[in-house]
């Protein structure tokens, strides 16, 4: 075993502490903030008040950029489920020339800064299909993010499938299943786990996603995001943006949960 | 015999995609390929192209042709050459933060702590990262912002702590990608066998010369691999820049400024980025660490 001094054990826990309270303090100044009566967010908080969120009810902005995220992040995941699925079978399944060169067009669009991948969906759309006489419209926005989640779903498809037992397969069309028969019954029962926790995962990358939004979300329409980082250029009004925030850090915990959950069913087999 | 025959006729599909693997694989690739090539690499293909078209100085609108200006003018305009680099070493100095702090927390966590307070801290380590990018974003400006946290926490020993800068941008990216690397050389550091140390210790070896000797060489691969998520993720990062940096610029920054004004030059500024990324992945590469991730 490792034995470490007293000193050198208190040295490590001293930057974990560090660590933690450099993650930790700057959530909770921001949901205290949520609660700050001023305008202006600030440190120490004066007084309490649930002014903001009050204000934050009824913003009808707000509500408009949440269905946006909503129908952005589901239209995502849909495409993203299909196409990430289609290439774990593809790669798990099979040896082929190119193998790592798919792998790789998986990875990239998520590997490249997300700057260089809006920049070159952005520059698609208008220069090259509006000239053209195509507008793409809102749709582009779900096209460019259907792109990056791909990924989430394919690394948790592919590991679930690499440890699977092909054999059930095979005894499935011995005892005259066709494909799709196969599929439903055998296959997606056993996948279907990691399945639900990767498409949970675009979805929530879709749903935070800004940079690429920034350069393909047609004029006039905010995901929240987008909205979140309007009302940080104004430096006024900052603190509705606090509430909005406090409800993002409380509402992410689901999907941490739901994905531990659906990836712990998925390593009992299930 | 003829009931083969009578079940290749009731489901033809399925025995010939069972006899054809090749059409199998074909059938499998065929959406997800046609997505991936005909949007988002022939996307990156058309960027490329429009780095070398230029503005028509008339109509100041994007005109097809071929020129090198675009590419030049990221050498010789000063403010360009300096923001590549400065970008440059944050991501650097980001990713070098991460791998110093990552190392004690995964040995504490892998080797020292109990089975409990490892999987509270693999939680707690984790669990920021759902939080929001933004929210992050929007946490460290109100924690350093003027009159914010860190200003009060000094304010009694007399002094102030940094302003908006280059130093709380590299914290705030650090803060925005830690994960990344804190889990892969957690991992790692926990699938090194124990009885490397007891032979170590045999040896004679005391527990830092052991980390050193025996530790770090064996992570070296997931500590790549982390490098790989810090650095380029810092190297695209420009809103970080804007809000936590005060005057500082990325190169996101030039991109993001040019894209309606200029996007001949975005485009020529966006391979920027991905030179500097692909190079490290190649060094990366060389070390067998990409495997890994």
């Amino acid at each position: 075993m490792l034995r470490f001094s007293k000193l050198s054990k208190a040295g490590m826990l001293a930057i974990i502490g560090i660590i933690l309270a450099f993650m930790y303090i700057p959530l909770f100044i921001l949901m205290l903030n949520a609660f700050n009566e001023a305008q202006v967010s600030s440190w120490p908080i004066e007084n309490y008040s649930l002014r903001w969120w009050e204000r934050a009810a009824e913003l009808e902005a707000i509500r408009n950029a949440l269905l946006n995220s909503v129908i952005v992040a589901f239209g995502a995941m849909v495409i993203a489920s299909i196409l990430g699925t289609l290439t774990a079978f593809a790669l798990s399944r099979f040896d082929f020339f190119g193998k790592t060169t798919v792998n790789l067009l998986v990875v990239l669009p998520i590997a490249l800064p997300g700057v260089v991948t809006g920049v070159a969906f952005s520059n698609t759309y208008s220069n090259f299909l509006t000239p053209a006489g195509f507008q793409i419209g809102y749709f582009g926005m779900i096209v460019a993010h259907a792109t990056f989640c791909i990924v989430m779903v394919f690394n948790n498809v592919f590991a679930r499938l690499k440890r699977m037992n092909p054999n059930l397969q095979e005894a499935s069309m011995d005892l005259g299943q066709g494909v799709l028969g196969t599929f439903r019954l055998v296959t997606f029962p056993q996948f279907r786990a990691a399945f639900g926790a990767g498409a949970l995962l675009a979805f929530a990358l879709s749903f935070d996603e800004v940079v690429v939004t920034i350069f393909t979300a047609p004029p006039g329409v905010d995901t929240i995001p987008l909205w979140i980082l309007k009302e940080m250029a104004r430096p006024t009004q900052a603190s509705v943006v606090n509430v909005v925030a406090t409800v993002i850090i409380i509402l992410s915990l689901i999907p941490v949960y739901v994905s531990q959950r659906l990836s712990r069913a998925a390593d009992d087999g299930k | 015999m003829s009931l083969i025959t009578e079940k290749k006729s009731s489901m033809p599909i399925s025995s010939y995609l069972h006899l054809h693997p090749k059409v199998r694989l074909r059938a499998l690739l065929a959406l997800p390929m046609t997505w991936l090539v005909g949007v988002y690499i022939i996307s990156l293909f058309l960027l490329l192209i429009t780095a070398f078209w230029f503005i028509d100085p008339f109509t100041s609108r994007v005109r097809p042709g071929f020129t090198l200006e675009n590419f030049i003018s990221i050498f010789t305009v000063p403010a360009y050459l300096s923001t590549s680099l400065r970008t440059l070493l944050i991501a650097l100095a980001v990713t070098a933060v991460c791998i110093v702090l990552a190392i004690p927390l995964g040995i504490y966590m892998a080797k020292v702590a109990r089975p409990w307070v490892r999987n509270l801290l693999a939680v707690l380590i984790t669990l920021p990262l759902w939080a929001g990018y933004l929210v992050k974003l929007l946490a460290m400006r109100l924690t350093f912002t003027e009159n914010g946290f860190i200003n009060w926490l000094l304010d009694p020993l007399g002094i102030s702590g940094p302003g908006f800068g280059i130093p709380v941008v590299i914290l705030t990216l650090t803060y925005l990608w830690f994960p990344y690397m804190a889990l892969p050389v957690f991992t790692a550091i926990r699938q090194i066998p124990t009885n490397l140390f007891d032979a170590a210790a045999d040896l004679g070896q005391k527990a830092w010369p052991t980390i050193f000797r025996v530790v770090l060489p064996l992570i070296t691969p997931a500590i790549i691999a982390g490098s790989v998520f810090t650095f380029s993720l810092s190297l695209g990062d420009y809103l970080a820049a804007r809000f936590v940096g005060g005057s500082t610029q990325m190169i996101g920054s030039i991109i993001a400024a040019n894209i309606n004004l200029n996007p001949p030059v975005a485009a020529a500024f966006s391979m920027v980025p991905i030179a500097f990324v692909v190079m490290y992945l190649l060094v990366a590469r060389r070390t067998g660490s990409l495997e890994r991730m």
